[in-house]
């Protein structure tokens, strides 16, 4: 099939797409062409329009210009039914499944006449496993989402495409959420389907993973397509510098000596927000970054809204800067001097409808700098906030502006701002880059390893393991709340990483000791 | 057609929403007229003079207004803090019972020390009353829309039950009212010859107050942190149960003051119709004033004008003054949309 | 008294609204939508039926006018909540404000100044031949009016069409994850309005069952906050049909034996204690349901279309 696929008519072709949102110009005159069985990979980092693109494509969005083609027929806009109807099926980054339904009803929805007086459960379930046997993805029918692992949950999502026959497969940023080793699983699943004669469009910002599945290579960079390539004829280098149109020097590690302990965990339990923590066991020293790996849903949150101050140990204990914690709250870790960047700066970093002066000062607001006899001092916030944008680079925006209008590497700024200028001993840094474009990324990046130099010590937790590698001192991996032992970052690789994070237990050299300096 | 939200929104825009709002109310409502049969300029004109057309008619507007500004005060700061307080009428009856307990005989001080004891004894009563079903929401997560809404009715059995038992004025002539109260406790009248009383100015000053805590002070800050997200608000540990509690006494303390002015201003005594449902109006009062405390108290005395305008409107042209409930409630919906409108641009495409 | 077949019989009788109700408010919940209008679509529902008798309407049709316009109030509803995407609680308190204030300005423009509101020719009871001989619960279940049965119909068929048809997953699902839903190609809008459509025609049905069936006649204030009532019964009953079918009976059989309760004690305890209990009773059941509520995902947040 591939070598015929350049002659074949394309499946799909994209013209000219434009789209904005407000000042922001998403997409701008986008065109592309996929013919079937090609696996095309759409490039690019965070807000570079790849999602807009495949949601004007999937009728999510209507765009302002440019026309889409399926199979020669013109596709109508602004209807996800009509792209279903035309073989497309999509598998978003984030799940559109009902936690509270059972896969096949997920599986089903919209598949059968809404007005019909009845259900054709066997049939459907006999579709069903049959679909998951040709692919190899098996699962429950009649369990519950909520209750299905991440990996499973996409699985269910593949099916859900499968089940209406879908030729096109768009699927976007599909290996953020798993393992190395269940990515490689997805990239068979999905070879499987090419052979059958499916198309797909593969999105990401990951250069190995294009390179592992793409025949072709579309690069997108503040919305339009920077160029073309054939996997055969292109390199890494030549993908990277299309995807940010410059070289990026990645952050300065300089290697330091660990001091005092700042934060040590020990052996705790801990049950909080469906996230749980087994006995777990760490410690974080002065000048060191300790990165936590591990696939989203093991325990991070758990571990997270602990040092927060926002729930506490079952069993165990918790000691900051040499003091035991009992009974804290997320004010009193702010006292303690806990720098926390929230891993959802949206929903518990910033009040949108408030000002960046006042959540400037949203932990600090009490402090007498700011109050005084319960008055607001409007004009230290002011002048507060006015210094700190400078200092922390947050543009865009004025101290009285709305922080909803801020973009998300400003709001992150202004985060930073929050917890950094107190210089705090400790910093718990969660997700602190997720859908950063890479110049904030770099900023953000720069800053930890700065508050590292000043003799912070950092709790950083990521999903991303490049991020891990590139800033941490040592990395434990956290599978199903349990902590593996700590990795000096020098000696990690990521096939060990990978193994730890789907919860084998490497044998062998596993030193286990928890080296201090 | 799509929304499309604005970064920022003009003084002169926001603004705009509940003028637009009243027109909107004030057009539809024509229809209502219409319909009835009558002629729609004239019941517009009566409904004008009886509003604002003359000195009396001015002065029974703003002692109309007066517990609503009181009940929108209570809705704007509870709703700014997402407390969703539907409870206004029964926590008004809860001050007026504590105004009639204290006033009618509990103690008697002179006026200037009896007029605050009276207002913080209701203050008290209403908050106490609110505190029930915060508690619940905090602690076992009992959704206060309906705990208000139900309290509401058990409050006003309750004062039903006293009107015709123990509290009953034996010199009422068999009318359920409570003995009227002690002239102390009276507040006094602001103007000869009406019924405009010292619980307009205490209405202007509670709102001055609001808008000076919401403005100035930590607490204010917090309820509106609170209020707009509550996930950050926690993380950033605001102590959002404290805030929650705190605007709960403030909100039923504010609407419990509503009445006062209808037992010690207005009638002077305890019935059982002391509120047409200002409680409820409350809402739409304060949604009017974009849940601002000084805008709630134009709000106040615009939607008491209606009600007014709309008795003498009725009395003239003859339709039933129920329509005046209706334009509250359509210009409640319509500014609704209009500060969409405001949030929002409207996008083709 | 709990043999008595007039206690049984008044227990499914009051019960009847709250069905009615309860059942409606559930259908709009489990799309996603709070639907505070119900006390004044009930009193609408109530008043309307009433006055298309009175004015020498067939009492079927009635009913079929309540319901039509509970759905159109439901609309209104729609548009607000849905559509528009604004907020469902002040918009449920602006429709219930306008729907009562219109009842009784309607009522007033026809009857300006009667004090006693005439009686109407009401429904009359069915003995559901064979089954109503069976003794006690044969007798009260089975010689009500036509409306109750109706009522106790909508329970299984609400039931059915949430969960064995394509339509009621679609209803869970707008309810559970809106963007599943339109990322299957439904229209989640649609879908929530014709929930919330259907919903509020039944509520106005149980309004209208009050004045056609049980009082023959419109007074103010006669909803009394049954409709409040309805949205506790559904918490209590987790948003399932047939516990809320459970929880309006239980709810109306404290309600009758209240008030066998209060004739019997008038003296020792004053009537207004007793008449609080219904209110006091869902606090309650709030409170004990509460810890176990497992709230539709998608209640109270609006969904809009193409929205980053």
């Amino acid at each position: 099939m591939p070598s015929n696929a350049v002659q074949s008519p394309p499946v799909l072709s994209i013209r000219g797409i434009s789209k904005r949102f407000g000042d922001i110009e998403a997409n701008r005159d986008i065109s592309l062409t996929l013919s079937a069985g090609e696996v095309l990979a759409l490039l690019g980092e965070n807000g570079a329009g790849k999602t807009t693109l495949m949601s004007i494509l999937f009728g999510h969005y209507v765009a302002d210009a440019g026309s889409i083609q399926v199979n020669g027929r013109p596709l109508p806009p602004g209807s996800p039914a009509a792209a279903i109807g035309a073989g497309i099926g999509m598998v978003h980054q984030h799940f559109t499944l009902a936690d509270n339904l059972s896969v096949l009803d997920n599986v089903v929805l919209g598949t059968e006449r809404l007005w019909s007086p009845l259900q054709r459960r066997r049939k459907a379930r006999d579709r069903l496993s049959a679909l998951a046997d040709r692919f190899g993805l098996t699962i429950d029918p009649d369990a519950r989402i909520g209750d299905l692992s991440v990996g499973e949950r996409q699985r269910v999502e593949l099916l859900k495409a499968l089940y209406r026959d879908a030729r096109i497969l768009i699927l976007d940023e599909p290996t953020a959420v798993l393992t190395p080793q269940e990515a490689e699983a997805l990239f068979q699943t999905l070879a499987e389907m090419v052979s059958n004669g499916l198309s797909i469009i593969f999105i990401s910002h990951k250069l190995n993973e294009v390179l592992a599945i793409a025949q072709r290579i579309a690069v997108l960079r503040h919305g339009s397509v920077v160029g073309e390539y054939d996997r055969a004829e292109t390199s890494r280098t030549e993908l990277a510098t299309a995807m940010v149109g410059r070289a990026v020097a990645s952050p300065n590690r300089t290697r330091m000596q660990a001091g005092k302990p700042i934060l040590e965990l020990r052996a705790v339990d801990l049950w909080h927000n469906n996230s749980r923590l087994r006995q777990a066991s760490l410690t974080v020293h002065q000048h060191e970054v300790l990165g936590i790996a591990g696939v989203s849903g093991n325990g991070q949150t758990a571990l997270a809204d602990l040092v927060s101050g926002l729930c506490v140990p079952e069993t165990g204990e918790l000691v900051v800067l040499g003091r035991p914690r009992g009974g804290h709250t997320p004010a009193r870790m702010v006292a303690a001097g806990v720098g926390r960047i929230p891993e959802d700066r949206h929903k518990a970093g910033v009040v949108h409808e408030m000002t960046v002066s006042e959540n400037l000062v949203l932990e600090s607001y009490r402090h007498p700098e700011f109050s005084h006899f319960g008055w607001l001092r409007a004009g230290r916030i002011l002048e507060h906030a006015r210094e700190l944008m400078e200092r922390y680079d947050v543009r865009g925006a004025g101290p009285d502006t709305r922080t909803r209008s801020l973009s998300g590497g400003n709001m992150q700024k202004l985060i930073l701002a929050r917890v950094l200028s107190r210089r705090p001993p400790l910093v718990l840094a969660c997700q602190p880059t997720r859908g950063l474009d890479v110049g904030a990324t770099a900023y953000v990046h720069q800053q930890i390893l700065d508050a590292r130099g000043r003799g912070s010590g950092i709790l950083l937790i990521s999903e991303d393991l490049d991020e891990l590698l590139t800033l941490s001192d040592r990395i434990m991996v956290i599978y199903q709340g349990e902590l593996s032992a700590a990795v000096p970052a020098e000696q990690a690789d990521r096939a060990q990483l990978g193994l730890l994070m789907s919860g084998q237990r490497t044998t062998g050299q596993s030193s286990g000791s928890d080296h201090a300096a | 057609m799509r929304l499309e939200p604005r970064t920022e929104a003009t003084f002169w825009l926001r603004a705009m929403a509940p003028i637009l709002a009243v027109m909107v109310a004030l057009a539809l409502c024509g229809f209502l007229i219409l319909w009835a049969g009558a002629p729609l300029l004239e019941a517009y004109a009566a409904l004008a003079r009886g509003a604002l057309g003359s000195r009396f008619a001015l002065s029974e507007t703003l002692t109309r207004a007066t517990p609503l500004i009181f009940t929108g005060l209570a809705v704007a700061v509870a709703f700014r803090a997402k407390l969703w307080n539907i409870g206004g009428e029964g926590q008004l009856y809860a001050g007026a019972l504590a105004a009639t307990w204290v006033g009618t005989g509990a103690i008697d001080l002179p006026a200037y020390l009896m007029i605050p004891v009276i207002f913080s004894a209701a203050a008290v009563a209403g908050g106490l009353l609110l505190l029930l079903p915060t508690v619940l929401k905090i602690r076992l997560k009992v959704d206060e829309v309906v705990t208000t809404l139900l309290l509401n009715f058990v409050v006003l059995l309750f004062v039903n039950y006293l009107l015709f038992g123990p509290w009953k004025d034996p010199l009422s002539m068999g009318w359920p009212q409570a003995a009227p109260v002690v002239d102390s406790g009276l507040l006094p009248n602001l103007v000869d010859r009406t019924r405009l009383h010292f619980g307009f100015v205490a209405g202007l000053a509670a709102a001055v107050a609001v808008w000076v805590v919401m403005r100035f002070t930590h607490w204010g800050f917090e309820i509106r942190a609170v209020g707009l997200n509550t996930p950050a608000a926690v993380f950033a540990g605001i102590p959002v149960n404290a805030t929650v509690v705190r605007t709960a006494l403030l909100s039923g303390g504010l609407a419990a003051c509503a009445g006062v002015t209808e037992v010690c201003g207005t009638k002077g005594y305890l019935t059982l119709d002391i509120s047409p449902g200002f409680g409820y109006t409350g809402i739409a009062v304060a949604m009017l004033a974009g849940l601002h405390p000084l805008a709630v108290v134009v709000s106040a005395i615009f939607v008491a004008a209606i009600y007014n305008g709309a008795d003498s409107m009725s009395r003239a042209v003859g339709i039933s003054n129920y329509l005046a409930d209706v334009m509250t409630a359509v210009a409640l919906l319509a500014v609704l949309v209009s500060s969409l409108l405001v949030q929002y641009r409207i996008r083709r495409g | 008294m709990f043999v008595s077949v007039g206690f049984w019989a008044a227990t499914v009788r009051m019960a009847t609204p709250l069905i009615f109700g309860t059942i409606g408010e559930l259908i709009c919940e489990r799309a996603g939508v709070l639907n505070l209008g119900i006390e004044g679509i009930m009193t609408f529902g109530a008043m309307i039926a009433w006055m298309w008798v009175y004015q020498g309407g067939d009492l079927w049709t009635a009913v079929a006018v309540a319901a039509g316009c509970g759905a159109a109030w439901g609309l209104l509803h729609a548009i607000f909540s849905v559509y528009l995407g604004l907020s469902q609680h002040v918009t449920g308190i602006g429709i219930t404000l306008l729907a009562s204030s219109l009842s009784y300005f309607s009522f007033r423009l026809l009857l300006p100044d009667v004090s006693t509101p005439p009686k109407i020719q009401p429904f009359e009871s069915i003995a559901i031949p064979g089954l109503s001989e069976i003794p006690v619960l044969g007798e009260a279940l089975f010689t009500q009016t036509a409306l109750t049965y109706l009522a106790l119909a909508t329970v299984p068929l609400c039931w059915y069409v949430l969960y064995r048809t394509p339509l009621g997953l679609a209803v869970r699902m707008v309810g559970e994850n809106p963007m599943a839903a339109a990322s299957q190609g439904l229209d989640v809008l649609a879908i929530r309005a014709g929930a919330v459509c259907t919903g509020s025609a039944l509520m106005s049905m149980g309004g209208a069952f009050l004045t056609i069936s049980v009082f023959d006649a419109f007074y103010f204030e006669m909803i009394n906050g049954r409709g409040w009532i309805c949205i506790a019964l559904v918490i209590f009953a987790s948003w399932r049909p047939g516990k809320a079918l459970f929880g309006a009976l239980l709810f109306a059989a404290f309600d009758a034996l209240q008030i066998r309760v209060q004739q019997a004690s008038s003296t020792l305890i004053p009537y207004q204690f007793f008449l609080m209990l219904p209110y006091v009773l869902s606090i309650v059941a709030l409170i004990i349901m509460s810890r176990k509520a497992a709230y539709p995902k998608a209640l109270l947040v609006p969904f809009r279309r193409g929205e980053r």
